[in-house]
């Protein structure tokens, strides 16, 4: 479904990606992980539009979007949830979602789009209770179920999820992992970056190690639980057996 | 015929070629980053390994070699801590100082996956009774095909190094259904079950997975009608997975490279240039799912030629032909070692220029027969054949001296040279006569 080669992304003259190489297949949840400033942000930025200095190149679908606009890439089926939400906080939870589909309206998909919404409150029934409250208001899980159903309503074939579990509590992020896992069953591509290397392992199917902007390490989830190196500087483990 | 991983021996060659770039990058990332050697080549190259950016630029890269690896022994070419390892095995040394191998866990997970690969390409199932007669010590071999046909769910037997008398009356009690050995060891095999009487009623042999040795066709024919198998060739070495880097299908049209872990390239070992697909020369292997010990573009020493055509059994993956010698081949003759390189040393001594030159070996009744056949230019060859005479024999009696053979040396003119050695310094017709 998705396929970079060679990836590298500029912020001026600082490197941020280093020759990323990685693809998603369709219907694979894929993780990225790695430690802060390791380029994981960027590279989602990267593939929906948001940084403009880049070179290499990104294929979705059988199409190259390297230098094609956010919303062209969105209108292809490629969804953002962004680091720390960005929801419109003043908005109420139903213009936030609203927002979500804004390509679409123009498009006369009216009536597939109130479905959607109709799944997405199925999915995430505290949104419909609260669908006139101020976005802002939410708690930290329900304006990330929020982002979620932001992103769902653009009606994406492969989502982008930067750090969904980020300053939620572990109940919380548990709850959101579900939700991700369920999202993957009903045929939704997933590429997901998180810190919470243990979580992201759990549900994905393949994961790469990101460092300084550079893949050091990839394969199936599974086997990289195995990698010490990944234990130690992911998963917080054994750190006490580092005694040389 | 079952396939053990069909997602990855048969990719398409978009896909491949995706998976190897990504792996090939990320294991350059870890290399330069945690093997000494590696980083100091890379930045003596001023090379950076973020510049490749496709499996053509890989031969930027220069090789490794064996040299480098005996100087890193035991340690010094891991990329990771010894407390990350899990296994340790080394080379034999019979061709010199040993080299140390290691492996985390997930390098065994994954060598323990090629080595089902070969197994099922070979015809093992999980209903075969699976006899390894490979020692199953420090030189890998044994244990490789161990845990390969245990994952495959075969009932495995250890035969590690008994003798062959023993090893068949093993298979005759277990009703051994496949057998994994040397070429030689399957002869000896079906040597004693002759001598033993036995018949077909007794040994319940199918099928066979043979390396270690030069496996030739003949070999495989003989093999083959003397113990009523089927048998099918297979190729690693304990520098990189052995066994499985390549493995023959039933098709035995060659032994297919488990490409999604090691990057085959043949090179012209005298120039160190890339050959076309199809030419022979030496292969050489790059790993890209090792963690412990990555090799880049290592030289093998093994002579083969690479077959990109598709395959009946439904494998993409690209195909070797069964090895056809080594570079730095170690020769016999009538019990006697030694590297045709000692050969071409005492000529330059000699001659004071190292001609072009090739062994040609042959068997008469019990003695082995050499000739050095030596590419000498026409001029050299009418104005000065007195000289060259003189120098011929100088040359004879000092490898008599210090090899202890004797051999014949024949001067050879260019175009006969080229058509009677093919570029091959050594011709061994003992096998196929």
């Amino acid at each position: 479904m998705l396929t970079i080669r060679n990836l590298r992304s500029y912020y001026g003259r600082m490197q941020a990606l280093k020759g990323v190489s990685l693809h998603v297949k369709e219907g694979e949840i894929v993780a990225l992980i790695g430690t802060n400033g390791a380029g994981k942000t960027t590279l989602l930025n990267s593939i929906v539009g948001l940084v403009s200095s880049i070179t290499g190149q990104i294929i979705f679908l059988n199409a190259d979007i390297t230098h094609q606009s956010p919303r062209e890439i969105i209108r292809m089926g490629v969804s953002l949830v962004p680091e720390g939400r960005q929801l419109f906080a003043p908005l109420t939870v139903m213009e936030n979602l609203t927002l979500g589909a804004y390509q679409r309206y123009r498009r006369k998909e009216k009536s597939k789009i109130k479905s959607d919404l109709d799944t997405i409150f199925e999915r995430f029934p505290v949104l419909k209770e609260r669908q006139s409250q101020v976005a802002g208001t939410l708690s930290g899980g329900e304006q990330q179920m929020l982002a979620i159903g932001r992103a769902l309503m653009s009606g994406p074939k492969f989502l982008l999820l930067d750090e969904p579990s980020m300053g939620l509590a572990p109940l919380i992020a548990g709850q959101i992992f579900q939700i991700i896992s369920q999202l993957h069953r009903q045929g939704t591509t997933i590429l997901l970056v998180e810190q919470n290397a243990a979580a992201a392992f759990k549900i994905s199917n393949r994961t790469y190690v990101i460092e300084t902007g550079r893949v050091v390490l990839q394969g199936a989830s599974e086997e990289l639980l195995h990698n010490r190196e990944v234990k130690r500087a992911y998963l917080g483990r054994e750190y006490k057996e580092v005694w040389e | 015929m079952a396939i053990w991983n069909s997602h990855f021996e048969c990719m398409t060659k978009d896909e491949l070629e995706q998976l190897q770039l990504e792996r090939l990058q990320a294991t350059l990332n870890r290399v330069y980053r945690s093997v000494a050697f590696y980083r100091k080549l890379f930045d003596q190259m001023g090379l950076v390994p973020d510049e490749i950016n496709s499996l053509d630029e890989l031969s930027r890269i220069p090789f490794t070699g064996k040299t480098t690896l005996r100087a890193g022994y035991p340690y010094g070419m891991f990329a990771v801590p010894l407390r990350e390892v899990v296994r340790l095995q080394c080379t034999s040394g019979t061709t010199g100082e040993p080299i140390g191998v290691g492996y985390t866990r997930n390098d065994l997970t994954h060598w323990t996956e090629v080595s089902a690969r070969v197994l099922c390409a070979g015809g093992v199932t999980k209903n075969d009774v699976v006899q390894i007669c490979f020692d199953y010590s420090l030189f890998g071999g044994g244990l490789g095909f161990h845990y390969g046909a245990e994952l495959i769910g075969a009932s495995v037997i250890p035969g590690s190094n008994l003798d062959p008398a023993r090893q068949v009356v093993i298979a005759r009690d277990y009703r051994t259904t496949a057998l994994i050995a040397t070429p030689g060891f399957a002869i000896r095999l079906a040597a004693v079950v002759r001598e033993k009487g036995l018949g077909p009623a007794d040994i319940h042999l199918k099928r066979g997975l043979f390396t270690g040795e030069p496996f030739s066709e003949r070999t495989r024919k003989q093999i083959e009608d003397e113990l009523n198998i089927k048998a099918t060739d297979n190729y690693g070495l304990s520098e990189i997975a052995w066994p499985g880097v390549a493995g023959e299908c039933e098709k035995k049209k060659g032994l297919h490279i488990f490409e999604d872990q090691f990057i085959p390239e043949i090179i012209d070992p005298r120039t160190k240039e890339v050959l076309p697909l199809g030419e022979e020369g030496e292969l050489v292997l790059t790993t890209i799912t090792k963690e412990a010990f990555p090799l880049i573009r290592y030289r093998t020493g093994d002579i083969t030629a690479l077959d990109a055509s598709p395959c009946g059994c439904g494998r993409t993956l690209i195909r070797m032909k069964k090895v056809a010698g080594r570079t730095d081949e170690m020769v016999t003759i009538n019990g006697v070692s030694f590297f045709p390189s000692q050969i071409e040393h005492i000529f330059s001594q000699i001659w004071g220029v190292e001609p072009r030159s090739c062994l040609e070996i042959d068997r008469r009744g019990n003695q082995d027969i050499v000739n050095i056949l030596v590419k000498v230019s026409e001029k050299i060859f009418f104005d000065e054949m007195k000289k060259l005479q003189d120098l011929k024999s100088k040359v004879e009696r000092e490898i008599y001296q210090d090899l202890g053979i004797s051999v014949k040396v024949k001067l050879v003119e260019p175009d006969s040279f080229a058509r009677e050695t093919k570029g091959k310094r050594v011709i061994d017709k003992r096998e196929s006569s």
